[in-house]
């Protein structure tokens, strides 16, 4: 597994010390779209989901600067969505789900989304999930990327 | 009387619609898949029902983060599919059921299930896809559907408890339903699968199968399994299968009587990112 996508920014940096029971936080390479997630990324989310609408897809096609300008989002949000930069739209609160339609005002389909965050392009994406998906083994735990990452 | 005959099972991703609307069911990618529903489809074609209770989680199309409704139950009398970003499906609208939403909605809220009532909203992939896997391509759907959307997106999410004690409710208020109808509850979502993050694509077949088995012969103790190992095991949108057990508590088996028939069982990997799963219990006579 490619380096660049084993290691930080991802949420154990930013574990709760709060008596809030999050134990999804111990799994690897995934942040789960929480309350606290969600009221960081509202305005990431909202813009996302206000391209439902065909007139905006094409009004954010035609003037991305603009539209994202109208936006309170955070300028590093506005950046994450400018590089189309998933992983770190997810991790500044933007859920698979709302920002799915970013994607598709660009014409990907999930796959493609999907695999940018991976260490796979949508072709060898796809050649895995053929092959059965990504296991399990391995996955399950963060202590198994970081012993994975001292290991590289 | 209304009388709750079956429930069903099954995956909702989006590209098995695409593929159906697109004309693609027989490319050698999906015709495995498509091979597996063709005994749902023909069960289904001799046991239609009147009115599906359709069990699915909305994608921030129906709501976007403005409300988070954890059961939101539809009122209406028409449903039109969402456009979620690639354009509207070319699928019939959804035709209600509102006297059959308000008795559920009455009969639940009083056994203390607070439901957000919708009285206005679109249906996305999450209904329109359990719809054409099991009716394939009709003008008109051949049921009603009364849609209850389960929020399984933003955490917290209900457990597997509440929501096997929700089906076990919506069962209840089902058989007090003043009219002669054959009902179905549908729960789908997942099986296996993660969109997000560099381990995106994850698959568990060996949990998805022992999965299955549970639902059909232990659905009580799959209801005390944490959210935790849903998102571990099955990935972090795999939680969806939570929703399975809002159908599978409205077996009456769970209810004192006889246990459900299992009429069909199927499992392919992949679609898209995505483990398929299908399940048909027939409800035992009473």
């Amino acid at each position: 597994m490619a380096e660049q996508y084993v290691g930080p920014p991802y949420r154990y940096q930013k574990r709760s010390t709060m008596a809030l029971d999050k134990p999804y936080l111990d799994v690897p390479g995934t942040t789960v779209f929480d309350t606290d997630q969600a009221a960081k990324g509202y305005h990431l989310n909202q813009f996302a989901m206000s391209l439902m609408r065909a007139e905006n897809r094409e009004r954010f096609k035609a003037d991305p600067d603009a539209c994202l300008d109208e936006c309170p989002m955070t300028g590093e949000q506005k950046q994450a969505v400018r590089d189309r930069d998933f992983n770190r739209m997810i991790e500044l609160g933007g859920n698979i789900y709302f920002l799915a339609k970013i994607g598709a005002t660009d014409g990907l389909d999930y796959v493609q989304i999907v695999s940018s965050m991976t260490e796979n392009d949508a072709d060898a994406h796809t050649e895995m999930m053929l092959n059965g998906g990504r296991s399990p083994d391995g996955n399950r735990y963060l202590h198994e990327w970081q012993h994975e990452r001292e290991r590289d | 009387m209304a009388r709750i005959t079956a429930s069903v099972y099954t995956s909702h991703v989006p590209a098995i619609g695409v593929a159906m609307d697109l004309g693609r069911t027989e490319t050698p990618y999906y015709a495995p898949l498509f091979a597996g529903y063709r005994p749902a489809r023909e069960w289904m074609a001799d046991n239609t029902p009147d009115v599906v209770v359709l069990v699915f989680n909305d994608h921030a199309n129906a709501f976007s983060l403005e409300m988070v409704p954890t059961f939101a139950l539809g009122m209406s009398a028409r449903y039109e599919p969402a456009d979620e970003g690639w354009g509207a499906r070319p699928v019939p609208p959804v035709v209600g059921h509102p006297a059959l939403s308000a008795h559920i909605a009455h009969s639940v809220i009083r056994e203390d299930f607070d439901l957000t009532l919708v009285n206005d909203m679109p249906v996305d992939h999450g209904c329109t896809v359990p719809l054409s896997i099991m009716f394939g391509q009709p003008d008109a759907w051949p049921c009603r559907v009364v849609p209850l959307v389960v929020n399984v997106v933003q955490y917290p999410v209900p457990s597997g408890r509440r929501c096997l004690e929700l089906g076990k409710a919506i069962r209840r208020a089902v058989e007090r339903f003043d009219e002669d109808l054959d009902v179905q509850v549908w729960g789908t979502g997942g099986m296996s699968h993660q969109l997000q993050g560099p381990r995106a694509g994850l698959i568990n077949q060996e949990w998805d199968n022992e999965f299955l088995d549970r639902m059909i012969n232990d659905p009580e103790g799959q209801a005390a399994v944490e959210h935790v190992e849903y998102v571990r095991e099955a990935g972090s949108e795999g939680i969806e299968l939570v929703m399975w057990l809002v159908a599978r508590g409205a077996m009456a088996d769970l209810a004192g009587g006889g246990a459900p028939t299992e009429v069909h069982r199927f499992y392919h990997v992949p679609a898209s990112n995505t483990a398929a799963g299908q399940l048909i219990l027939e409800d035992a006579p009473d």
